[in-house]
């Protein structure tokens, strides 16, 4: 299947995406950013900055996990972590961090989720 | 079938306004379905996600390539792996997210925590190719990730009873193995309670410990 915002963006080659994050292959993020964080942007886009910042900002106007932009940019979700942290970092998204990982999970959580399957 | 057949034209700059989720979410949890290619997995996250499945697509370096999945490479240095997810929102704060992961270790880790964080993890298996989950179970328990076992029916797959599937698969009497149809959303949402359930269990035991 391809990703529904694959048109927006020429071919995700490396080199691309290593101009895209400046060369960076790790993140500036205050937080462990994980596949499921949920990002919102605090703002709009402001006019000036780098594309794929906008578009994150664009994106996240209500909660998006971080695997869902990585989709819809169509960028890696190595790469969609570099930016995220340069937003986090300039106050400009928040991130909603997963419930902890523990050995195992909590059971009233667990509860939770059977009860919301059960109502599907 | 439920699965929504209504293909909407893909959007290009984001979720429609109907998949963005509410202000309230507050927090995610995931789930990862682990299988072989053209076991279902898609199949059974489509089945059951509230938006249609999305893509994630990493870069592969060709040091981690193996010999069998060069297809992509056409003398370049890398080649993209996919992993296709689905999303439940559980209530207003909670959201599901559920991984269609490729059996192959090598490729787990293109992302970073993808089990390390997991609730735990559904191995979705096909009977004309058992070895591939025999592998897949390994690994899991070498990292202490919680599954349990779905035999997704294929119609010209061979039957088994499920105790003889868990002798060949050498599968502990507590790991629950269940059969399911992943085009059927009821028998796939019936493979997450069986996972939750028995994380349940697990749960209660540490309490009781």
């Amino acid at each position: 299947m391809s990703h529904p915002g694959g048109g927006d963006w020429e071919e995700a080659s490396p080199e691309r995406l290593y101009v895209i994050t400046g060369g960076r292959s790790s993140t500036s993020a205050p937080v462990e950013l994980d596949l499921v964080t949920l990002i919102v942007a605090r703002s709009r886009p402001k006019p000036g900055m780098q594309p794929e910042h906008a578009a994150i900002i664009e994106l996240c106007q209500s909660p998006l996990s971080v695997a869902e932009v990585s989709a819809y940019t169509g960028l890696p979700v190595s790469v969609v972590t570099v930016l995220l942290g340069d937003l986090l970092a300039d106050n400009r998204v928040v991130a909603r961090a997963p419930v902890p990982p523990a050995r195992l999970p909590d059971r009233a959580l667990i509860e939770a989720v059977i009860d919301g399957l059960q109502k599907l | 079938m439920d699965f929504k057949s209504s293909e909407q034209p893909a959007r290009t700059t984001g979720p429609r306004s109907e998949d963005a989720l509410p202000e309230t979410a507050a927090a995610a949890v995931k789930v990862v379905i682990v299988g072989g290619f053209g076991v279902g997995k898609t199949t059974l996250v489509g089945s059951v996600s509230e938006i249609r499945p999305l893509t994630t697509e990493e870069t592969m370096t060709q040091a981690g390539v193996g010999i069998d999945d060069t297809s992509g490479i056409d003398g370049k240095t890398s080649t993209t792996v996919a992993m296709d997810f689905g999303r439940i929102s559980i209530n207003e704060e909670l959201v599901l997210y559920l991984f269609g992961t490729p059996g192959q270790e090598r490729f787990w880790f293109l992302w970073r925590g993808l089990f390390e964080g997991a609730l735990g993890a559904v191995v979705l298996v096909d009977t004309r190719r058992l070895e591939v989950s025999f592998d897949v179970i390994g690994r899991l328990e070498e990292r202490s990730v919680p599954f349990v076992v779905a035999v997704n029916s294929f119609p010209d797959a061979p039957e088994y009873p499920m105790e003889e599937l868990r002798g060949a698969l050498d599968l502990p009497e507590s790991v629950p193995i269940v059969p399911c149809d992943a085009r059927q959303r009821s028998s796939s949402r019936n493979v997450l309670v069986t996972l939750m359930r028995y994380l349940q269990g697990l749960a209660m035991a540490q309490e009781a410990s």
